[in-house]
């Protein structure tokens, strides 16, 4: 019964989604405000419906009614609570809803947060988020529908859930990611509103940013989740394999990472508007890639679940509607002829259309070295590409990135004094040297790429400590100062220094982890980076669905100190018949040490894989760093105060810049 | 120049140097890092190059894992039900792999034609294949039933 509610719900909601998809949009066109304004009522609805069908799913997980298909196939009665609570968006059914419920939840917030805006744009951008939804709500409906039952005949127990998905990180790292993912059709919406609408003017990216810098934020915290994930539950150690699925969410998020810095400028400056419409769509269609990707298992991931082919077909031709759609707008609507604020080489404006196009080509290295090995298939050849090239090219790639942001912080809008720009070199390089030098040195062995990865990363942590060193002089102190610069000024600041406390952790595991794979038996000691590990020994244990092997390994420093004892195992999920491995981990700063059971060999000894990784805990450390400054961007003041006189009091001031520069025109002023 | 052709120019030249440079160290890293894959039939009849580095697929065959006592040493035989190739590995294998499992694996092909694997890839789901796998088992079973 409750199955049956909730396909209800969401056969229901779909509904709603047609309605929010034409009357607003119709409405729009037509200026007829009463139509316009079922927008927010019916985004409203759309959400309770998704969200009442996503809560009959979970129910039907708690109560263990295998009669349902999905749930047969992703949980089992013996597994905890709240892992049948995370097996919701365990599998492709279940994520797909979740997708669909996250969608519907911005559409809501959306609609709940855009007092300040004209009716018509919200009709707008609620009504284009519809139909994006009509697009997924369809697809779960046709292809992947959660509620299917077995009947009449059902089994008596279900399959239980992927084990490596039992797990702290898998409960919060999809939902996470999808609302990095999903929000970025907000941005998407906006754009696409913007065009719709002939209204491409400053003040459309004044709305979306905020949104973008959110749904950012989520994907930031979303994307390291996953990389801590997989670096304990894997039981490898690593932490970033290049697989197409993990390049599936770096893609948006380095398109996302443009379009927060494009909207910028748009906003500020009222300067490449075109490009940041175009970043809108380009970043949302590549969430979209990622998602068919993922789901259709065209590639080989090790994310790749059993997939069926027609999911892959109607995905793909989702994405072909979406982006060609919205690139057809975009052509049509694009204004033709484009604002005449000039700026000069040394603006900000330059730095950070620097900044947009070493990070569209990050996106596609990123995207080229995923789809190349689909291409290559339909020539004939089966290959894959391998980590180095995507190393290489970022090892390349980012150096020049930062080195330009770190300069980049000292411009101004439209031009920069001469000289001072390059007055800012030598100070830079001075303190980023010296230190770059040292970290080799301390760590025992000389590598170029730590120098040259150290030193971007002390050049940009100085830039920002320098900058904020200036802006903070005031008559009351260095921290009233501080304190009362802008939230979106911290936010910037906390951001950039978590990209460089990420290059930091990535550089240094990256270089100076020592990894041993050693055969041991109780009473063996290895030693690793200075540290003893002994292997005292090894026991079974029973846990509430899987059985297991747990071993006590003992680790003493150079003084020969016990440092900790560690415990991993190696168990069996009985429904399943999965083995998989808990890896034993000591967490610090400054180094983990890392060890996971391999598999016995012979009598009571064991393959063991003993690790050493310096800094690793600094890449997931910067993300939440950066995460934290785009969250604080988006508190600043002037969003919370933001009123409907005062946006429409900044376009006109746009409006009036752009006049007096030349003779501006807004696209599409016709109406 | 007038500042604005001026400012055009030189957003052009940034961009086509920028994208240039890139494209051109993209092509020579793709070109340094493709692994071509190889069924273990292309690799009996000895089309899989020696000394480069390959990807080599198959089910692992029932029975021929062979650990050593007193190492890490491990080989085993990899199929596609038509050809056989003999893979030597050093280190802890994947949780998923299994005798019957399909599994990638990566590394060199020695001078007798033992693959001297440094990876051993299996998948998180246990009913999952990789295509590459998927495609030589069919590969091999369409060769069979045409004879």
């Amino acid at each position: 019964m409750i199955a049956e509610l909730g396909h209800y719900a969401l056969i229901l909601g779909f509904c709603f989604a047609i309605l929010l998809s034409t009357i607003p949009l119709v409405g729009a066109w037509m200026g007829d405000r009463v139509w316009m304004r079922l927008s927010r009522p019916l985004a409203g609805g759309q959400f309770i419906l998704v969200l009442g069908s996503f809560c009959a799913l979970s129910l039907n997980f708690l109560l263990d009614d295998f009669s349902v298909q999905y749930v047969a196939g992703n949980s089992n009665s013996l597994l905890p609570w709240y892992y049948k609570i995370s097996a919701v968006w365990g599998g492709h059914e279940g994520s797909l809803l979740l997708w669909a419920l996250i969608l519907t939840g911005w559409t809501a917030a959306v609609a709940k947060f855009s007092k300040s805006l004209p009716l018509d744009m919200v009709a707008r951008v609620l009504g284009v988020m519809g139909l994006v939804n009509i697009g997924f709500m369809l697809f779960i409906l046709m292809t992947s529908n959660p509620f299917l039952r077995y009947l009449p005949s059902s089994p008596q127990d279900g399959a239980d859930l992927n084990p490596l998905l039992q797990d702290f990180g898998l409960i919060v790292h999809p939902p996470m990611l999808y609302m990095g993912y999903v929000g970025f059709s907000v941005a998407f919406a906006f754009a696409v509103a913007a065009l719709l609408g002939g209204r491409l003017d400053a003040a459309w990216a004044r709305w979306s940013r905020p949104w973008t810098t959110v749904a950012w934020s989520f994907q930031t915290l979303g994307i390291a989740l996953g990389s801590w994930w997989a670096y304990y539950e894997l039981g490898w150690g690593g932490w970033w394999f290049w697989d197409p699925v993990e390049n599936a969410s770096l893609m948006p998020w380095l398109a996302g990472t443009a379009l927060m810095h494009s909207l910028a400028v748009t906003e500020k400056r009222g300067v490449f508007k075109s490009w940041t419409v175009l970043l809108a769509i380009f970043t949302f269609s590549l969430s979209l890639l990622g998602t068919f990707l993922v789901r259709s298992g065209i590639l080989t991931s090790v994310h790749a679940f059993a997939s069926d082919p027609e999911r892959g077909s109607f995905v793909l031709a989702l994405l072909i509607v979406t982006i060609g759609g919205s690139l057809l707008l975009y052509a049509l609507r694009a204004p033709v002829v484009k604002s005449h604020i000039g700026f000069s080489e040394r603006s900000r404006e330059i730095f950070l259309l620097l900044n947009n196009i070493l990070l569209m080509v990050a996106t596609l290295t990123v995207l080229g070295g995923t789809m190349f090995p689909l291409i290559a298939e339909y020539a004939g050849y089966e290959v894959s590409v391998g980590a180095p090239y995507f190393n290489l090219m970022f090892g390349f790639l980012a150096p020049v990135l930062v080195l330009i942001m770190g300069v980049g912080i000292y411009s101004h809008w439209k031009d920069t004094p001469a000289g001072t720009l390059l007055r800012k070199v030598p100070p830079l390089a001075v303190i980023s040297l010296p230190l770059a030098l040292v970290v080799p040195w301390l760590m025992g062995s000389f590598e170029w790429m730590v120098v040259v990865g150290m030193f971007i990363a002390v050049w940009l942590t100085v830039a920002t400590a320098l900058d904020v060193w200036a802006k903070s002089a005031s008559r009351k102190g260095r921290l009233q100062g501080w304190l009362k610069t802008s939230r979106s000024y911290k936010g910037m600041v906390l951001g950039h220094l978590g990209l460089a406390v990420t290059i930091v952790g990535a550089t240094l595991v990256s270089h100076y982890t020592v990894e041993k794979d050693v055969r041991m038996a109780p009473g063996t000691v290895a030693e690793v980076a200075g540290y003893q590990f002994k292997f005292l020994s090894v026991g079974r244990k029973q846990g509430p669905n899987y059985v297991g092997d747990k071993a006590d390994i003992q680790i003493l420093d150079g003084d020969g100190d016990v440092v900790t004892t560690l415990h991993p195992e190696k168990r069996r999920y009985v429904v399943s018949d999965n083995v998989m491995t808990e890896a034993g981990i000591s967490p610090g700063l400054l180094r983990d040490l890392y060890v996971s059971l391999g598999e016995p060999v012979g009598e009571q000894a064991w393959a063991v894989r003993l690790q050493y990784k310096p800094f690793v805990r600094w890449l997931w450390l910067g993300a939440i760093l950066m995460t934290w400054g785009g969250l604080l961007a988006v508190a600043d003041r002037r969003y919370r105060m933001l009123r409907k006189a005062s946006s429409e009091k900044h376009s006109v001031d746009i409006q009036a810049q752009e006049n007096r520069s030349a003779t501006g025109v807004t696209a599409g002023g016709a109406e | 120049m007038n500042p604005k052709r001026k400012q055009r120019l030189l957003a052009v030249t940034f961009i086509v140097f920028g994208v240039g440079a890139a494209v051109g160290l993209a092509l020579f890293a793709l070109s340094q890092n493709i692994n071509l894959f190889f069924n273990p039939t292309q690799v009996e009849a000895g089309e899989a190059p020696v000394d480069q580095r390959i990807r080599v697929g198959g089910m692992v065959v029932e029975g021929s894992v062979n650990r050593d006592p007193n190492s890490l040493a491990v080989t085993f035989d990899l199929t596609d039900y038509q050809g056989v190739v003999t893979v030597a590995y050093t280190g802890i294998l994947p949780d998923l792999f299994r005798e019957g499992q399909g599994i990638v694996t990566q590394g060199r092909l020695d001078a007798e034609g033992i693959f001297q694997a440094d990876e051993v890839l299996a998948k998180h789901d246990e009913n999952y294949m990789p295509p590459e796998i998927q495609r030589a088992v069919d590969k091999a079973n369409r060769a069979e039933t045409s004879y």
